[in-house]
């Protein structure tokens, strides 16, 4: 009886997960959000790209990198030609000089963010061994996606009580494990926004997360687009393809 | 008999060219006046399907190769360039990613077709054994494909997959060895499976023509199960299919669009947008979800060796299938018990997905084990025993005579009506 039992439960189990979200061990679930860029339609929030991508600049850049990104694509969150140039041209990027040396010049929109380690090597030694990983395709990376990373921006707190957290970890409820090595890199005001949104840890983990969101997908919007014209005229397609199926076969049944 | 073509295309162009090499009296007899069953229903769409899928899969695939690196530093960020760089780069990727998807979609529907219309029957069992073989081609393919973005499931599947080889006695080390191109998943692998991908598709090209030009000799089976006896029960291929499949191509396309357009990663895995690292296992490694099912039987066994025979046994069985089932009728429209126990295996092939997906604990590895026993229990025993006890209903004179109101006129001389094929 009870394998019976748990064979029925495994079943119905089964039925509601997707073959693709196949996490197991303990299963953190991340509260679901609303997100500007979601569903068929979504496009990104351009405000709150921008605010995230400050947040990015100011704050997460100091340890990870989002190296397949250019800066020319921050003309995707609405930032103009000119500001484009002016953000990469704030950059030194490494470069070959004339003479065969090893120099550095001036960022152009078409350089690539600036990693802020020459390599992983060099990040691991300045954090204890741990490594930031690149964020460029974060968003893709986790099975939660946006919500997951959202989560584990709020997710810090001190530890329950009989939860004891190793040396320079910190612990996070929605992180594997719950303990991680980063420190919590959002506090309250953390950063000031120029068009006076309050810099709550919520607001900026909304932000950020939507920059990023962003950066592992700039064709996004574009897809979409495209998208919805595709169906639109394959459904067309589709009918009149069916009405001339009708008309052929109309003498042979 | 060397000599001209007799030509009767009227174009001088094409009367010319017919003449010395009749390709296009070849296309008239072989798709415009084929006589085809008359009574396909839809599940006969996806030969087709697969063909045109094969196709978009070649297409995205060439040009895809021009923008990649083989090499295991430069891959992944090769992928991600694609996806930003190239123009329409991320729509070529995401429909070679989904359409290796859409082909197993369309190819297990296509073998369900098989399995409940009785297609491998005699006289189809060659045309049934090029289809295994084109399936295992696709799965090499598949799995070798899927190595390429050389992500963290890229990785750490090819490490599981590989290593299943060093289960064999005496030999087994030295396949892995061998298959690696060292001692690990490297990029000597990576450089081999590239290679393999890009050609094994090709390859793929001459045994579908294989399995084209063996059911243009025997000709389509029907939902009916039973032999075309004259022109009454036939149509020419063209228009009447050509409209037909375009019909279900136009479906099928729609399917497609959604994924590559609206949920390009939702059947891929999360893992893979991790670059590879020999480092750090994954939690769990599972295939993609095509595998799923055959991942299950592997795992359902606790001895490795023991597993991957019957993982390869699994499909080795489908091979021989046309002389383990001994029914004579091949519809399962006809075969009341049949007909009920293809669906049962259809269930248990899709519980052996669902465990293929889980960690290999608890209630999934005993349902896996009670799919597998049941996947080779249906083969083995129960169609060769059904057969010989199941008590089949009277099979229709022709197709015509089954599908047509006015019952398609006499049968002509000498195709005398046989209600009863099986006594």
């Amino acid at each position: 009886m009870k394998l019976l039992r748990n064979i029925a439960a495994a079943a119905l189990l089964a039925l509601g997960t997707p073959a693709a979200a196949l996490a197991a061990g303990e299963e953190i679930k991340f509260p679901p959000q609303i997100w500007s860029f979601s569903g068929p339609f979504g496009t990104f929030d351009r405000a709150s790209a921008q605010r995230g991508f400050q947040v990015y600049s100011e704050v997460c850049s100091a340890c990870h990198a989002v190296k397949q990104a250019y800066y020319r694509d921050l003309k995707g969150i609405g930032l103009s030609e000119k500001e484009v140039e002016a953000i990469a041209a704030a950059v030194m990027v490494p470069a070959i000089g004339d003479d065969g040396a090893a120099t550095e010049r001036k960022g152009m929109p078409s350089d690539r963010f600036r990693s802020p380690y020459a390599n992983e090597k060099a990040a691991r030694a300045a954090f204890n061994g741990a490594y930031p990983p690149d964020l460029s395709v974060m968003i893709k990376a986790r099975s939660g996606g946006a919500d997951q990373l959202y989560s584990l921006l709020i997710g810090y707190s001190d530890p329950p009580a009989g939860v004891t957290v190793g040396d320079g970890m910190y612990y996070n409820k929605y992180y594997a494990g719950h303990q991680i090595a980063m420190a919590p890199p959002l506090a309250d005001g953390r950063v000031t926004y120029a068009d006076g949104t309050r810099a709550s840890v919520e607001q900026m983990s909304r932000d950020v997360t939507t920059f990023l969101a962003y950066i592992a997908e700039p064709e996004m919007e574009t897809r979409k687009r495209l998208g919805v014209k595709v169906v639109l005229f394959l459904l067309f397609l589709t009918g009149l393809t069916y009405a001339t199926k009708r008309k052929v076969w109309a003498d042979v049944h | 008999m060397a000599g001209l073509h007799k030509s009767e295309f009227e174009n001088p162009v094409i009367r010319w060219v017919d003449s010395r090499l009749p390709i296009f009296t070849m296309l008239q007899k072989e798709y415009g006046v084929f006589p085809t069953p008359r009574n396909f229903n839809y599940f006969w769409n996806f030969g087709a399907l697969a063909m045109i899928n094969l196709v978009i899969m070649i297409a995205t695939g060439i040009f895809l190769a021009m923008n990649y690196t083989a090499h295991k530093d430069m891959a992944f960020d090769s992928v991600e360039r694609i996806m930003r760089d190239v123009n329409w780069g991320w729509l070529l990727r995401y429909v070679h990613a989904n359409g290796a998807s859409m082909f197993f979609i369309v190819v297990y529907i296509h073998m369900f077709r098989g399995l409940y219309y009785g297609s491998y029957k005699t006289p189809r069992e060659l045309l049934w054994i090029l289809g295994v073989i084109i399936m295992l081609l696709m799965m090499a393919t598949a799995f070798m494909g899927y190595v390429l973005p050389w992500g963290q499931m890229s990785y750490w599947g090819a490490t599981v997959i590989t290593n299943l080889f060093s289960a064999f006695p005496l030999v087994g080390e030295h396949i892995v060895t061998w298959l690696w191109g060292g001692f690990s998943v490297d990029n000597p692998t990576l450089n081999r499976f590239f290679s393999l991908h890009f050609l094994l598709p090709f390859v793929l090209v001459g045994v579908v023509f294989l399995h084209i030009a063996a059911l243009h000799i025997t000709g389509s089976n029907n939902p009916l199960g039973i032999d075309v006896k004259g022109p009454q029960d036939t149509l020419p291929f063209h228009p009447y299919y050509t409209i037909k499949d375009s019909v279900g191509i136009c479906v099928y396309f729609i399917v497609f669009a959604l994924f590559v357009f609206f949920a390009p990663n939702y059947l891929g895995h999360a893992d893979n947008y991790i670059p590879a690292n020999p480092l750090v296992t994954p939690a769990h490694i599972v295939p993609e979800w095509y595998f799923l099912p055959f991942y299950a039987i592997l795992r359902s066994v606790p001895d490795k060796l023991g597993g991957v025979l019957l993982m390869f046994a699994s499909i080795g069985v489908l091979a021989v299938l046309p002389w383990l089932d001994t029914s004579p009728v091949r519809s399962a429209r006809f075969r009341p018990v049949y007909r009920i126990l293809i669906w049962v295996l259809v269930l248990c092939c899709v519980v052996l997905g669902v465990c293929g997906g889980k960690p290999a604990e608890g209630i999934w590895v005993v349902l896996s084990r009670i799919a597998t026993a049941y996947y080779f229990l249906h083969f083995l025993v129960i169609l060769p025993v059904l057969g010989k006890f199941e008590r089949t209903l009277p099979l229709p004179e022709s197709i015509s005579r089954a599908v047509l109101p006015t019952g398609g006129g006499p049968l002509p001389g000498g195709a005398a009506a046989k209600p009863m094929e099986k006594a």
